[in-house]
């Protein structure tokens, strides 16, 4: 079982989370004009990487907040974890 | 019954403790601190079960977790468990097992035919036969080999025993308490680091217990005595016995399983019987220790041949003899030891040691003490068939390849050890690459993966001094680094006996003319000859070839087979062992009871009961309940001896005529707040929000963004930034997740507070012509009237004292109310209504009953938003804003939900208007068309109208639009039914919704 370091909370088991996706997906705007493709690679398209990889998790049984995770998909190490509206350099 | 091969004296046993036992219906005796293998040799019976494909006779080999033979079944306390090991299960007074794999018994058992067939079952037997006829595999084949494979019977009973499980938290964790684990413990608890210390046997010690050995002045077992006994007193240890760490999990989490109570005739009350730890720790010590390695000969798999380790473990820590006329064969001089423990007690072992001229002080002892030794000897085979009666044996020449003359001799146990196998499991699960010893022939773990450290013999460490000194070290450092505390341990004098180089050799060559039977993997049956078909026939992985023989498999996974079966597929292939491979090592490392991995959460713990404030209302007046998701709601009010068929459709009638009240607590809640809620609601729902007058409701549908319908529900306006939503049950999890990560991630900028409020309001619907009238009487302080509280009006009222909330919103299609107050007072509101209801002929009514009334108006709910359903199909398509940009609109365009002939929700009437239609199945255009029959459609859901007075379902059909007024078929292959029906509008009743205005 994965442990977490919830940015609110602090360490917390993976039972806690519920996984949310890939982070490095972005919605496109409202009201904006984009081609069928664009569409289809925000609903359906994903990479299923190998590695280093920037997901979602929201701290479904803890204060409910989303957060982001640095995870490698192989090895299951956590590098760090940001809060929502974190800038990730 | 005398215990014939008990020693007078000696052992770890309480020889003022006598129990008794059975084995296969006999009575026995043995001691406190027996396990049942001890006891059972310590009667001098061997013969414990039958192997698993030959059915050949099976004894003891082990004297622990590595045992691959001796699985009984155990019954204890009116209970019974298949596959116990008998080397591992505690004696207890009254304990009762029998042999598993054999009928009629043990002594005679007719599979054991298969043994003389065995030349018709090489590797890959199953897989090379049983494929043709192909009809034959589920009548034929598959019965035969279930009935004839597996071990014991698993209890059809429920499993009354409670288990537990336990979450844990420590510095260091340390599995295994032999000199490595004790030393590493000790150091790291005089650090004051927070210890777990777990030994998988009873005794603490390991290694120690065994061995002849002195610590500080202290024989090695007196030394663990003290150690243990001062860690029990710190209070920053657990120091826990019979509790194995079985697997080794990402981010340092153990599981680790603890028998608090198999080794007691029964279970204490209040205890468990057995006990699940999830530890994480910040640093792992695996001091688990190694296993003896078997040597190969003929018929190896005799009883009375076992390793020399547990020959000796069977001496001293239980006074037992495994036989009075022993043979020890050994590669090293580990055997020398058992042979020296024989002879002190009185027996007078032949040592047959496969070296040409080892030199050592343990040799030196053995021969002193005139032992009878020969050297460059093997055993070619055992002779004997339920018990060792005497060996083969032959001088082997120096490249270990010819065989000198055949020699008997006779013997009634042969003890063999081929040197150590490092238990590198739990390393190897944490994702430890292992590494290939050369010198012991033998993967050692490598660079650690995890936060883990292998000591000891785990580690390929064989001598006590350097085992203790690493271990001491590690504790030391390890707990350091955490608590910053730097207490040094100086290492105590230790005395022990300098070991020679073992010999390489493991498999005795067959000698010319001679066909036997050489095993390597004991519990599957699994020879060198099978290893040798598999690799002829060209599997080369050496994963597969496991999985083609079947080497190292089933319940001990290969511990004492695994590296025999590597060196043999290295010899055979002219490989070095590291480029063989080892097999995956995989979690558990021994088998653990489903009840344990289970724990607490059977039956009504399975998962939580969510009960509505007026739950013991309902229970009062006869309801009857049913889960809907983790809810119980009443389903129906029982009358007399009413059926759930003529109570929902009495309870439904009610409400079109009269009125009536439902508990739609369970209705997901959620309080949204904030001045951008509007703003908010706008992009959730498909429809327009931003003109939603304050004490207004509206009732709105939300995708998701592949434009699949994800719920529905109303949410009023109850003040200028303030909304209450309702979504349906199952969904309301989910719609609070959905909405906090639009607000949380893809629109920080909206200012908008979401939360559950579920919980905190009681709901009641009542619905019904007479509702009105009903209302007036439960609010006389408030103006309930058609101009004051409209359709899709909202008001806050005075309910006798009680504030509440009252939305004129309807499901039933009737004039309808829900009514909400706070959690607390839902009882007193219900009760309120209850009563003044009366005069008005109310009745409560379930779910089956407000599911007719839903079906039969037309308007959906989970079974038509079922997740493969957009607003089009569900006839919801008139919510869907074209001005405005909502979650999932971009996807509506896409080719398939744009398409003439999308598929839509109409009504079904069976043209005899009698025949009830079973909900899922399928519309088909000709019911006698060959399969496979084009399916245009499906049931939904399905109801008696009591409006009509005859079935009526809703489906989800091909171009139901242009369906109206076609006769198909309904078909039920699981019901066996065929039923011509009539395509009708969905809105079956009222269809311009007059009622709800009214």
């Amino acid at each position: 079982m994965l442990h977490i370091k919830c940015p609110h909370c602090g360490m917390r088991s993976q039972n806690e989370f519920s996984y949310g996706g890939d982070a490095s997906v972005k919605r496109p705007e409202l009201n904006k004009e984009i081609t069928d493709e664009e569409w289809d690679n925000f609903v359906y398209n994903r990479k299923s990487l190998r590695g280093k990889h920037l997901e979602l998790w929201q701290h479904l049984s803890g204060c409910r907040q989303w957060i982001k995770v640095e995870r490698d998909t192989a090895t299951h190490e956590i590098f760090n974890t940001y809060k929502a509206e974190e800038e990730i350099s | 019954m005398s215990q014939n091969f008990r020693l007078e004296n000696g052992g770890l046993i309480n020889r003022n403790k006598k129990l008794s036992f059975k084995f296969n219906g006999k009575k026995y005796f043995g001691y406190e601190g027996d396990t049942l293998a001890s006891a059972l040799i310590a009667n001098g019976v061997h013969l414990v079960g039958r192997s698993f494909k030959y059915h050949r006779p099976r004894g003891f080999f082990g004297a622990g977790v590595d045992e691959p033979y001796a699985m009984v079944q155990l019954y204890r306390n009116n209970e019974t468990e298949p596959n116990v090991k008998a080397t591992e299960q505690e004696l207890f007074e009254g304990l009762e097992a029998k042999s598993v794999n054999c009928w009629p018994s043990v002594n005679f058992d007719i599979g054991a035919i298969n043994n003389f067939l065995k030349i018709f079952l090489p590797a890959g037997f199953y897989y090379k036969t049983f494929m043709w006829p192909k009809s034959f595999w589920y009548r034929v084949y598959e019965p035969f080999i279930r009935k004839a494979a597996g071990l014991g019977v698993v209890s059809t009973k429920h499993d009354k025993e409670r288990y537990e499980h336990k979450y844990e938290y420590c510095d260091l964790l340390i599995a295994g308490s032999g000199p490595s684990g004790l030393a590493s413990a000790y150091a790291a608890a005089k650090n004051g680091a927070r210890v777990i210390l777990a030994e998988d046997k009873p005794r603490f010690g390991g290694s120690l217990l065994t061995s002849d050995v002195n610590i500080g002045n202290q024989s090695g077992d007196d030394w663990a005595n003290s150690i243990i006994s001062e860690l029990k007193q710190m209070p920053n240890v657990v120091v826990k016995n019979r509790s194995q760490v079985f697997g080794y999990y990402d981010h340092n989490m153990l599981v680790m399983s603890e028998k608090v109570s198999d080794h007691l005739p029964k279970t204490k009350k209040y205890h468990p019987k057995q006990r699940l730890w999830y530890i994480r720790a910040k640093e792992v010590l695996i001091s688990s220790g190694s296993i003896e390695r078997p040597l190969v000969f003929g018929n190896n798999d005799t009883p009375g041949v076992m390793l020399s380790s547990a020959a000796k473990e069977y001496l001293k820590v239980y006074g037992v003899l495994v036989g009075k006329n022993p043979l020890v064969f050994t590669n090293n001089d580990s055997g020398y030891e058992t042979a020296i423990e024989f002879k002190k007690n009185g027996i007078n072992p032949i040592i047959l040691d496969s070296r040409v001229n080892p030199k050592s002080e343990i040799i030196d002892e053995a021969i002193n003490l005139g032992i009878k030794i020969q050297f460059s000897y093997v055993v070619i085979a055992a002779q004997g068939y339920k018990k060792v009666r005497s060996a083969d044996i032959a001088k082997i020449s120096d490249d270990k390849k010819k065989l000198g003359a055949i020699e008997n001799i006779k013997c009634d146990c042969i003890c063999v050890s081929g040197f150590w196998t490092p238990t590198i499991h739990l390393a190897s699960q944490s994702g430890n690459k292992t590494k290939f010893k050369e010198e012991i022939d033998a993967f050692v773990p490598g660079k650690s993966k995890q936060n883990e450290t292998t000591l000891g013999a785990a580690n390929g460490v064989f001598t006590l001094e350097e085992t203790l000194q690493s271990s001491f070290i590690a504790g030391q450092d390890l707990s350091k680094k955490i608590t910053n505390n730097d207490n040094k341990i100086s290492l105590p004098n230790v005395v022990e006996k300098k070991s020679s180089q073992h010999d390489k050799f493991w498999c005795v060559p067959m000698p010319e003319g001679k066909n036997y039977k050489r095993f390597l993997d004991f519990q599957n049956d699994v020879a060198v000859s099978d290893i040798e078909i598999a690799l002829k026939e060209g599997y080369r992985s050496i994963e597969h070839v496991k999985r083609y023989t079947t080497l190292g498999m089933a319940t001990d996974q290969g511990k004492t087979s695994n590296l025999n079966g590597l060196q043999l597929v290295s010899d055979i292939e002219n490989k070095v062992i590291p480029a063989v491979g080892h097999t995956t090592f995989r979690p558990p490392y021994t088998p653990i009871s489903i009840g344990a991995i289970v724990g607490r959460e059977v039956g009504k713990h399975s998962k939580p009961t969510r009960k509505s404030p007026m739950h013991s209302w309902h229970k009062n007046n006869n309801a009857v309940f049913v889960d809907a998701g983790v809810w119980l709601r009443p389903r129906y009010y029982k009358q007399g001896k009413e059926t759930l068929f003529e109570a929902s459709k009495r309870e439904a009638k009610n409400v079109r005529t009269n009125v009536g009240v439902c508990d739609v607590t369970t209705l997901g809640k959620i309080d949204i707040k904030g001045p951008d809620a509007a703003e908010f609601l706008n992009r959730v729902y498909t429809n327009a929000w931003l003109k939603l007058p304050v004490g207004k409701a509206r009732y709105g549908v939300m995708l998701r963004e592949d434009g699949i319908v994800m719920d529905d529900g109303t949410t009023t306006r109850i003040s200028e930034n303030h909304y209450h939503m309702t979504t349906t049950t199952a969904q309301a999890a989910n719609v609070l997740s959905h909405l906090e990560y639009y607000l949380q991630l893809v629109w920080p900028e909206l200012n908008v507070n979401v939360v559950s409020t579920t919980e905190q309001w009681a709901g009641a619907a009542i619905a019904g012509p007479k509702s009105r009238k009903l209302l007036e009487k439960l609010f006389p302080y408030n103006d309930v009237s058609n101009e004051a509280l409209p359709f899709m009006g909202y008001m806050e009222a005075d309910l006798f004292g009680v504030k509440a909330r009252i939305f004129r919103i309807s499901f039933s299609g009737e004039l309808a109310y829900e009514v909400n107050v706070k959690s607390d007072n839902g009882n007193f509101m219900w009760e309120k209504i209850i009563e003044l209801g009366q005069e008005f002929e109310l009745q409560p009514y379930g779910t089956e009953a407000l599911s007719t009334l839903r079906i039969e108006m037309g308007h959906v709910a989970g079974s038509e938003l079922d997740g493969r359903t957009i607003s089009y199909d569900t006839s919801l398509e008139g919510l869907i804003s074209k001005k405005k940009d909502f979650i999932g609109k971009r996807s509506l365009n896409r080719e398939a939900f744009t398409s003439s002939d999308r598929q839509k929700i109409v009504g079904v009437v069976p043209l005899d208007k009698k025949t009830s239609i079973p909900e899922g199945s399928h519309l088909v255009k000709d019911a006698k068309a060959p399969l496979p029959n084009k399916k245009l459609g499906h049931i939904s859901a399905s109801c008696w109208s009591v409006e009509y007075d005859n079935p009526f379902s809703l489906a989800i059909l091909k171009d139901g639009k242009n369906m109206i007024g076609e006769k198909l078929f309904v078909m039920s292959p699981l019901k066996n039914k065929v039923i011509p029906v009539e395509i009708v509008s969905s809105h079956y009743v009222d269809p311009k919704g007059e009622r709800v205005r009214s």
